[in-house]
C-alpha cells in the first residue's frame, strides 16, 4: 500500500518535471527541472529492478546531461540569459515530444506481454558466457554486436561534436571548488574501479563506470585542471578510439582461434577465454567511454589561427 | 523485509524521531528556498537544513542496518555536507558578483 503511494507520486512527479522541463519560459530552468526528472527518474528504474539503468540514469541522465546543457547555455552568451521564451517558441519542442511520445506508444503496444522465451535462454547460457550477471552477458557477449555500435555511435558523436566545439575562453576556477574536486578525484576513481570489476557478477558494468568517471574529469576540467585532457593530446585520440579498435581486434582474434574459419561465426567468444576477453573490452570501453563523454561536455576547438584572430576581435570589441 | 521487527519499542520510538525531525528540516529547507525573498537567504536555508535534515535521517535509519551500511551512509552523509557547502559557496559568490556588477 505504502509502496503503492510512492509509485503514484512518482509517476506524477516524472510527468509534472517533464511538462514544466518543456515548458518552461526560461532555458536554464528548464535544464534545472531537467536534470531533477532525470534524478527521479532514476529512481524509477530502481523501482522497475532495473539497477544497471538506474547507474547509468544517475550518472548520464541526472550528471551528465545537466552539465552538458549548461556548458552549452554558458557558451551561448548573453543571447540565452536574457529574454524569456515565447509560447509559440515553447509549443515546437512540445509538438515534437507529443509526435515522439505517439511513436513510442504504437511500438509500446507491439510488445507481448509475455517475455518470451529470452530470458530463459540467457539463464541457460549464462555458464559459457563468461560472466555471471546476464545484464553484462547480454551486452557484451550475446548481443555485443549492439555495443560495439554503441561505442561507435559514441565516436561519431564526438567527431561530429568537435567540429562546432567553440573556441577556448579563459575562466577563473575558485581555490575551494578546486581542492574539493580533487580530493574528490581518488574516490571517483576508485568507485569506477569497483563499477567495472562489480559488472561481471552484479548491476555495473563499462559504460557506468565510463560515466562516472568523466563526471568526475568535467568537475576537474571546469576547475581548469587536467590541462593534458584535451582533443590535441595523441593519447587521449589513441584511448577513445582503442575502446572500438579493441573490441574489433578481439572479434577478429576470437574469429581466427575458433574453428571455423570457413563459416565464421561473427562476435561469439570461445568460453574458455570469454571471462577475459569481456574484461579487456570493458577496460578500454570504460577508458574511451570516459574520454569522449568528458570531451563532449568541455571540448574546446584547438585554437586555430582563425578562432584565435576571432578570439583577439572579440576581446579589442569588449574592451 | 519487516522493519522495526527485532526492534525494542525504545530504539523504534528513537529512530522515529529522528526521522520526524529529519523530515521537518527538509520541509523547512523547501518552504524557505520558496519564501524567503533574496538568493542568499535562499541558499542559507536550503544548503543549512537540507544537511542537518539528511544528517537526522540516516541517524533514524541507523537503527535498521548493519555496521556497514551505517558506515556507507555516514559517509555519504559526509560527501553530501562538503559538497553541498562547496555548491553554496559557489553560487553565493555568483550571486555577489552579479549584485556587484549591478
Amino acid at each position: 500500500m505504502s509502496l503503492l503511494l510512492f509509485d503514484l507520486l512518482l509517476c506524477g512527479l516524472l510527468l509534472a518535471l517533464a511538462l514544466a522541463s518543456v515548458l518552461s519560459r526560461q532555458l536554464s530552468h528548464a535544464v534545472i527541472l531537467y536534470i531533477a526528472f532525470g534524478l527521479l527518474m532514476a529512481l524509477t528504474w530502481a523501482r522497475l529492478a532495473a539497477p544497471d539503468l538506474a547507474l547509468a540514469e544517475a550518472a548520464i541522465g541526472a550528471g551528465l546531461t545537466g552539465a552538458l546543457c549548461f556548458t552549452a547555455l554558458a557558451r551561448q552568451g548573453r543571447l540565452a540569459v536574457g529574454p524569456t521564451l515565447g509560447w509559440q517558441q515553447r509549443c515546437w519542442p512540445a509538438l515534437f515530444v507529443l509526435v515522439t511520445l505517439c511513436g513510442l506508444l504504437l511500438v509500446l503496444l507491439q510488445i507481448p506481454v509475455n517475455p518470451g522465451p529470452l530470458p530463459a535462454l540467457v539463464k541457460q547460457q549464462l555458464a559459457a558466457s563468461g560472466v555471471s550477471h546476464p545484464v553484462t552477458a547480454v551486452l557484451l557477449n550475446f548481443r555485443s554486436w549492439d555495443t560495439l555500435l554503441e561505442l561507435l555511435v559514441l565516436l561519431l558523436a564526438l567527431l561530429g561534436t568537435l567540429q562546432v566545439a567553440p573556441a577556448p575562453v579563459r575562466q577563473s576556477s575558485w581555490v575551494l571548488s578546486r581542492s574539493w574536486s580533487q580530493l574528490l578525484a581518488p574516490l571517483i576513481i576508485l568507485l569506477a574501479g569497483y563499477l567495472l570489476w562489480a559488472g561481471a557478477h552484479q548491476p555495473g558494468g563499462a559504460f557506468q563506470a565510463g560515466a562516472l568517471l568523466a563526471a568526475g574529469a568535467v568537475v576537474l576540467k571546469l576547475n581548469q585542471q587536467l590541462n593534458w585532457l584535451v582533443w590535441t593530446n595523441g593519447w587521449v585520440r589513441f584511448f577513445t578510439i582503442a575502446g572500438l579498435a579493441v573490441f574489433v581486434i578481439a572479434v577478429l582474434a576470437a574469429w581466427l582461434l575458433s574453428d571455423a574459419v570457413a563459416e565464421p561465426v561473427w562476435l561469439s567468444w570461445p568460453p574458455e577465454f570469454a571471462k577475459y576477453i569481456i574484461l579487456l573490452i570493458e577496460i578500454f570501453a570504460t577508458l574511451a567511454i570516459a574520454i569522449t563523454l568528458t570531451l563532449l561536455v568541455v571540448a574546446e576547438q584547438p585554437g586555430t589561427p582563425l578562432s584565435l584572430a576571432r578570439q583577439e576581435d572579440n576581446e579589442t570589441a569588449d574592451g | 523485509m519487516s522493519f522495526g521487527g527485532e526492534l525494542n519499542i525504545i530504539s523504534t520510538l528513537l529512530s522515529g524521531v529522528l526521522l520526524f525531525t529529519g523530515l521537518l528540516f527538509f520541509i523547512a529547507g523547501s518552504v524557505g528556498m520558496l519564501r524567503f525573498p533574496d538568493s542568499f537567504s535562499r541558499l542559507h536555508a536550503v544548503t543549512k537544513a537540507d544537511s542537518l535534515g539528511l544528517g537526522a535521517i540516516i541517524a533514524g535509519l541507523m537503527f535498521y542496518c548493519s555496521w556497514w551500511q551505517n558506515l556507507l551512509m555516514l559517509l555519504i552523509w559526509l560527501l553530501v555536507l562538503a559538497s553541498g557547502t562547496v555548491s553554496c559557496q559557489l553560487l553565493a559568490r555568483f550571486c555577489k558578483n552579479k549584485q556587484d556588477q549591478a
